[in-house]
């Protein structure tokens, strides 16, 4: 079978939209399209009948029932609304958040604006392994605590927490409990029960399915309640105003259903992927460093540290191969990840990070193919290196008074 | 971010790369950045008793701009003389890569290291200059 260039590895960014999420959304545009919210005619109900098929469909993805999901416009909105919209509605309850320092920027910078408006915020510090230490989050959470909100999975580094064994600790005090579970759900069994979530983040495009659509699980029993970020129609009860995205929904009802069937023969496969592509990499590159928990991670996550060599040389390097870094370089503000930082990955190794995200579309040819060019381009950016001329003279690098400017 | 043709023709064709011997006396070399800062540049200079640059050599570790800055700069100061290449500009290296300005930097540091080079040829043979006979 003939690879098809460029080979697509950055499935924690995005991922295809699988063909069949696409065949089930297409009479949603020009036949069945008419607002959910039509309550008067045929276009209407279809829509609606469709909406809530989908509904269920991502709620059974979680354990958790078609009531309990609003719709969002993605992830990033379903954060912002648990967040703002939860620490609102029971501030009298509390202002103090406890939130982790490896969260995403949509859980983050709304814990820095809820700082800004009053709030306290605790990022807890992560170890070196990248994943959450439960012990801690119990130490840091007090009787004015409202909200802790811990990602399921890292999308950077793909390291999974123990969400269930900190639910337990979350309602031991009392507080709600904040689940991004963006990068994680489809892929690891989850179940909002087991969990003691109140409050579960998803997203359609990084399970196969479209981009522009999301959800937000709000526990009803015991009844969570938030205050909407968005006023209007009511829609949602009220809890997120605001026409439905029928097509989107759809397509994320499907890919959500898919990806229930699919889990455990999927995982185990891109597992493998995973572990082909690590292993045939560190048999033939010397210096190399993953990043993270290698056993509290996502199936198809490989981030890995290239000692000498710059990670968006890397990238250049490995045109056909689409994949993403840490290095500062590659981004635009020239920070290095913050994931990387915060998990104390001394600078340089920051910048010489790639992360693979493998998934269901990827196959061992792309694989084979990827390690053969890993292994030439790192070779050729070492010649390059005066950082490996050094070390191969046997000089200590970190003995050296660098000149920075 | 697409990566200009001449940044990317730099990286696949990258001229210059390798090391002088740094202990011979006509080198002059220049090693500037650091590698928390994900920058480093090592730009080696021989040059002629009547100070003409007769050959260059880099080696970095950076991105695509910061390699194609310093294979440029080697490629540019060849045949130049000391003088000339003091005043060569990093503006001249973003003009003809069409470096982004969030990699301007990468220009500068190439600057830096041609004149670290320099510095270190002209420290080495000031070491070996006074001839003058000291005065009895």
């Amino acid at each position: 079978m003939a690879i098809k260039l460029p080979i697509y590895m950055d499935n924690h960014a995005t991922t295809r939209v699988d063909p069949r999420v696409v065949e089930t959304m297409l009479p949603y545009f020009s036949e069945i399209y008419g607002n959910a919210s039509s309550r008067s005619h045929s276009y209407g109900w279809e829509a609606e009948k469709a909406v809530e098929l989908a509904r269920d469909q991502v709620a059974a993805l979680m354990g958790a029932s078609g009531k309990e999901i609003v719709w969002t416009s993605g992830a990033t909105e379903s954060n912002n609304l648990a967040i703002k919209g939860a620490a609102e509605f029971y501030k009298d309850r509390g202002r103090h958040i406890v939130t982790s320092a490896l969260e995403h920027k949509a859980v983050l910078d709304t814990c820095k604006r809820l700082e800004r408006e009053g709030f306290e915020v605790t990022y807890l510090p992560v170890p070196k392994d990248g994943v959450v230490d439960v012990e801690a989050v119990r130490a840091a959470v007090t009787d004015k605590t409202v909200l802790v909100s811990i990602m399921l999975a890292n999308n950077e580094i793909g390291t999974v927490n123990p969400v269930e064994a900190i639910g337990a600790v979350v309602k031991e005090k009392g507080a709600l409990f904040h689940i991004d579970a963006v990068q994680g759900v489809g892929k690891l069994p989850f179940d909002v029960n087991r969990a003691r979530a109140d409050l579960v983040s998803v997203t359609a495009h990084k399970m196969y399915g479209p981009k522009g659509v999301g959800a937000l699980y709000v526990r009803r029993k015991p009844r969570v309640r938030l205050t909407a970020l968005l006023d209007g129609g009511g829609h949602e009860r009220g809890m997120r105003s605001g026409t439905l995205n029928v097509p989107g929904i759809v397509g994320f009802g499907r890919a959500a259903e898919l990806a229930m069937a699919e889990l455990p023969e999927e995982s185990r496969r891109v597992l493998g992927l995973r572990e082909r592509l690590r292993k045939g990499i560190q048999a033939r590159v010397s210096d190399t460093f993953v990043n993270g928990s290698l056993e509290h991670r996502l199936p198809g996550n490989l981030n890995i540290s290239f000692a000498y060599v710059e990670g968006e040389a890397m990238l250049m390097a490995l045109k056909d191969v689409a994949v993403s870094s840490g290095s500062a370089c590659t981004s635009a503000s020239l920070e290095p990840s913050y994931v990387l930082r915060a998990l104390g990955v001394e600078e340089e190794m920051a910048h010489t990070s790639i992360r693979f995200g493998l998934g269901r579309f990827n196959t061992e040819e792309e694989v084979d193919y990827v390690i053969e060019l890993v292994a030439r381009k790192v070779d050729k950016l070492r010649e390059l290196s005066p950082l490996y001329e050094m070390v191969k003279e046997g000089i200590d690098l970190k003995s050296i008074a660098w000149a920075a400017h | 971010m697409a990566y200009s043709e001449k940044v990317l023709e730099h990286y696949e064709n990258p001229r210059n790369v390798g090391s002088f011997d740094k202990n011979d006396p006509r080198v002059g070399t220049g090693l500037v950045g650091a590698p928390a800062c994900g920058d480093v540049m090592k730009l080696q200079l021989k040059i002629s008793d009547a100070g003409i640059i007769e050959d260059a050599k880099f080696k970095t570790f950076g991105c695509g701009s910061a390699i194609a800055s310093s294979s440029l700069a080697t490629e540019w100061v060849k045949g130049m003389t000391i003088e000339q290449a003091m005043s060569l500009k990093n503006t001249q290296i973003v003009d003809e890569l069409n470096l982004p300005p969030v990699k301007i930097h990468c220009s500068v540091l190439a600057e830096d290291a041609i004149k670290a080079a320099l510095a270190d040829y002209k420290a080495k043979h000031a070491a070996a200059e006074p001839r003058q006979p000291a005065s009895t």
